[in-house]
């Protein structure tokens, strides 16, 4: 992969940033520049603007890989999971620091940060999201927000759980 | 001084290797090593972690916690002796993940174990001068001992990061002051895998030397003496030198309990003082004085006068995770998966 | 559009043909459909190739002259075109070559589908297989194709109640008509046991619930369906060619147990034909993984969503069933030669319902179905054939 091509994403993969439809409200990851809920796809165009997910989701389905994905030999046994997220949109991504045993259809997770691959001994590392479960964190009464705030926005400890 | 510590937050990784596992391996008796170094288990890396992930996680904590909007931060740096690029900052990786970019100053620092303490200096100048509102320091290792030296018992992988900045300080800094010599206890030749060290060479004329100088000077200048600190924080190489070195400038077992993180996650290098004061202040209540004492092979040692503030009773600790969680938790994993964790076997292919 | 039929069929055994190359094995299917369809080459209009990953296979791009070319009809300057859509290349290819005789712009075209994957190293053609999901997130962030129809898999067992053995009935089941049929790729017969205890690949799918990598070519002729009578006498209609997509990524489908390509291809398709899936005697399903055929069946509307496991264990799907299931032996017995997978499917229903699948044979078969797909559905592809005399 060349360089550029990983570095363009770096908004989506390291900070979870989508896009929601101003027309008819839905939120996409990764970001769309035409909503296909609206009816006339045509509302939309240039009503996308950036969202911010939460990384805040739960397993929708999960599998447990034997034979891995490039560059995640290191791993396996890993959990690979579709998450949806609180705002809505479906994530693949690894679920992490947890045992395969502990993972089911409904287990709460969080976005945290990781490497997803290297480009060999030499090359660039590529950093992104993957999921950690939320369950054995203590302090569980508080509110969370956002894990990575957006850049206008100061994260509101008032802020309901989405 | 007006500036000081605004918000902060620890990671460690999840997995652990006891000493008697290590040895095992090696045929030394592992149990008496952890005994006499005293640590019980040392923290292990996933393979996807590195210092980045450790400080982006360690960061973010902290942000939440001082609901500190990403933007305000006027510089990242981040210390380590384990940065994964030779060339090509981590302190900028920190940054973009945080949502700090673009209008920022960013480096890497690396003084051995005191590059964290290093870069709280750097911020607290810059806080102080006004040139940023708020500036993050990280200590972060993932460091590594060669397989079946000594240093392997207890070298870890973890992060801290502090956001100093003058409004909100949850615990002032009254003076920082260092004592550095050339001092060869420990280095890592550039392209080395492992670091080399004098082995005891590394303690008397090292490591107690540099923290007792800083320290004794410290509290001459500020005309103050142990009974003044409700807590005192050193470089933890091991769970042993901290409390002697302790014991020899007149602390007491209470006064070290708190800033003594070592033997339950191991040596996190660049991390190892800050996460010892990140569990200080995880419990202390305003006015409380705490003494901390970095430590850097080569050699330095950074010494903070600090007193927590009527602010840090408001401060909201609900975002991430506190350092006892990190120090009771964990997974233990046998040498075989630590090695393949850590790259120490020789996989086929490119 | 004037009716379009079937003339002639060829295929290359499917497998491990450590000694062939994929010039040899085009051209020996290509060459056999044509001689099938009595058909000479002067009359030839057209060549469409499914082909999904030469590019990365053999680092051989432009592959449609160059199967032209080693059969001998550069000379003549057709037009050849290759076609891709991941695992669906050759259905895809077939669904082009309809058009085209279809349309009146050729008379008679060749489709051919190839794949050679033993020219590479096993986790190279895994990471082939890979790029048929959703590489920048899906793939990039530790998804295989088999993880993600094993979160199908997953996903389905728990709105359902589908259990692990549902699973694996239909990989026995392949065995079972695998080893009927010579050019099958796999010929022995595997137990229920041997496929629930087999290795895992990605929970819950196994070694076994997964089809091999594969080389192997098919073809077939097309042509006008007047004129048929001229090259064979059991011409076989394509009652139906249609062709559907869906998300990219299986995160983005609204519901991630179906396949929204396949629902609406099989649709379009029994529209197209008039007909609905009880006429329909004999089916290829794209069965890559045992949950795919599951899920297909649903799909494709021979049972109702959630109902394909404990349907397949009823014994409906088996050779002597109502529809007779992947008698080739599928994806998974016969074997995944990516570009040649759907184009083969089609030489078997063509077999079939002119009586001449010797071993397999379903009786009184009058209407096929074909049903190839990409990924995990951004493509399917569905077609009706109908035996006309």
């Amino acid at each position: 992969m060349s360089v550029a091509r990983f570095w363009r994403e770096t908004p989506r993969r390291y900070n979870l940033g989508g896009s929601k439809c101003t027309n008819c409200g839905t939120a996409y990851f990764p970001p769309r520049s035409v909503c296909p809920e609206c009816p006339a796809h045509r509302q939309s165009i240039e009503k996308m603007i950036p969202f911010q997910l939460s990384g805040e989701g739960e397993v929708l389905s999960f599998t447990i890989v034997h034979e891995p994905a490039e560059g995640f030999e290191l791993q396996v046994p890993y959990v690979l999971a579709l998450v949806k997220t609180v705002e809505g949109p479906v994530l693949t991504g690894q679920v992490v620091d947890a045992s395969p045993e502990a993972v089911a259809i409904g287990l709460k997770v969080r976005a945290t940060f990781r490497k997803l691959r290297e480009e060999g001994k030499a090359g660039v590392i590529h950093y992104g999201y993957k999921f950690t479960p939320v369950e054995d964190l203590p302090f569980a009464a508080g509110p969370r927000g956002p894990p990575v705030p957006a850049p206008s926005e100061v994260p509101s400890r008032d802020r309901a759980p989405a | 001084m007006k500036a000081g510590i605004v918000s902060y937050g620890v990671y460690v990784p999840r997995y652990r290797i006891t000493p008697g596992e290590i040895g095992r391996v090696w045929g030394s008796d592992g149990e008496s090593m952890g005994e006499g170094l005293n640590v019980r288990r040392k923290s292990v890396p996933a393979p996807d972690e590195d210092t980045i992930t450790i400080s982006t996680e360690a960061l973010r904590t902290a942000l939440l916690r001082g609901a500190i909007d990403p933007q305000q931060i006027g510089a990242v740096y981040v210390g380590s002796e384990s940065h994964p690029y030779a060339v090509k900052p981590t302190a900028t990786v920190v940054a973009q993940a945080v949502g700090a970019t673009p209008f920022l100053t960013a480096a890497d620092f690396e003084f051995a174990c005191k590059a964290g303490t290093a870069a709280i200096q750097t911020c607290l100048g810059l806080v102080g001068s006004e040139m940023i509102r708020y500036g993050v320091a990280i200590g972060t290792d993932t460091s590594q001992g060669a397989p079946g030296d000594a240093l392997e018992y207890s070298a870890s992988a973890g992060g801290a990061a502090f956001v100093m900045g003058s409004e909100r300080v949850i615990c002032q800094v009254a003076r920082t002051l260092s004592y550095t010599t050339d001092t060869p206890d420990f280095w890592r030749r550039e392209g080395q895998k492992y670091p080399s060290h004098g082995g005891r060479f590394t303690g008397e004329p090292a490591y107690f030397r540099h923290v007792t100088e800083c320290a004794r000077r410290m509290m001459e200048v500020q005309g103050t003496g142990p009974k003044d600190y409700a807590h005192v924080v050193f470089h933890q190489p091991n769970g042993k030198f901290p409390q002697r070195v302790g014991k020899q400038l007149g602390f007491s077992e209470a006064q070290m309990r708190y800033g003594l993180v070592t033997p339950d996650i191991g040596n996190t290098y660049s991390a190892a003082a800050l996460i010892g004061l990140a569990n200080v202040l995880d419990r202390a209540k305003p006015r409380e004085r705490i003494l901390m004492v970095g430590y850097g092979s080569g050699a330095g040692s950074d010494a903070f006068d600090l007193e927590t503030t009527d602010e840090i009773a408001a401060y909201d600790r609900s975002f991430g995770r506190p350092v006892q969680w990190y120090l009771d938790s964990g997974t233990e994993i046998p040498y075989a998966v630590y090695a393949k964790f850590r790259g120490k076997i020789h996989m086929g292919g490119s | 559009m004037r009716e379009v039929a079937v003339l002639g069929v060829g295929q290359t055994k499917f497998g491990e043909l450590w000694d062939r190359s994929f010039r040899e094995i085009g051209i020996e299917a290509g060459l056999q459909a044509l001689v099938d369809a009595k058909l000479s080459s002067a009359q030839l209009g057209a060549l469409y190739l499914g082909n999904m990953a030469s590019g990365s296979l053999l680092s051989q791009e432009h592959i449609a002259p160059l199967i032209l070319d080693y059969a001998g009809l550069a000379g003549r300057h057709l037009p050849a075109v290759r076609v891709e859509g991941g695992g669906a290349s050759g259905a895809l290819a077939l669904h082009q070559g309809y058009l085209a005789v279809a349309s009146g712009q050729y008379d008679y075209v060749v489709v051919g589908g190839a794949e050679k994957l033993t020219d590479v190293p096993d986790t190279t053609g895994a990471d082939i297989t890979n790029a048929t999901a959703d590489h920048e997130w899906e793939v990039v962030f530790g998804a295989t194709l088999p993880a993600l129809w094993a979160m199908v898999a997953r996903r389905h067992m728990y709105l359902y109640g589908t259990t692990r053995e549902d699973l694996a009935r239909v990989a026995v089941h392949a065995h079972e008509m695998g080893s009927k049929n010579p050019n099958a790729h796999y010929r022995n017969k595997l137990s229920l046991a041997q496929v629930v205890g087999a290795g895992p690949v990605a929970e819950p799918l196994g070694v076994f619930d997964c089809a091999p990598l594969s080389d192997g070519a098919a073809a077939v002729v097309l042509g006008p369906l007047e004129s048929a009578r001229k090259h064979t006498d059991t011409p076989v209609r394509v009652a139906a060619s249609q062709v559907a997509c869906d998300t990219m990524a299986l995160q983005h489908r609204k519901d991630p147990t179906t396949v929204g390509s396949t629902v609406a291809a099989a649709r379009n398709a029994f529209h197209q034909a008039r007909r609905t899936p009880a006429d329909v005697r004999i089916a290829e399903i794209h069965d890559a993984y045992t949950i795919a055929g599951l899920v297909g069946l649903e799909d494709l509307g021979f049972v109702e969503k959630g109902r394909a496991g404990s349907e397949f264990a009823s014994g409906r799907f088996a050779l002597g069933g109502s529809t007779a299931v992947n008698t080739s032996g599928g994806l998974k017995a016969q074997g995944r030669p990516f570009g040649a997978v759907g184009v083969a499917q089609v030489v078997e229903v063509v077999r079939q319902l002119r009586g001449e699948a010797t071993g397999r044979q379903v009786s009184g078969a009058t209407l096929g179905l074909t049903h190839d797909l990409g990924g995990t559905g951004a493509t399917s592809v569905v077609h009706l054939l109908e035996r006309t005399n």
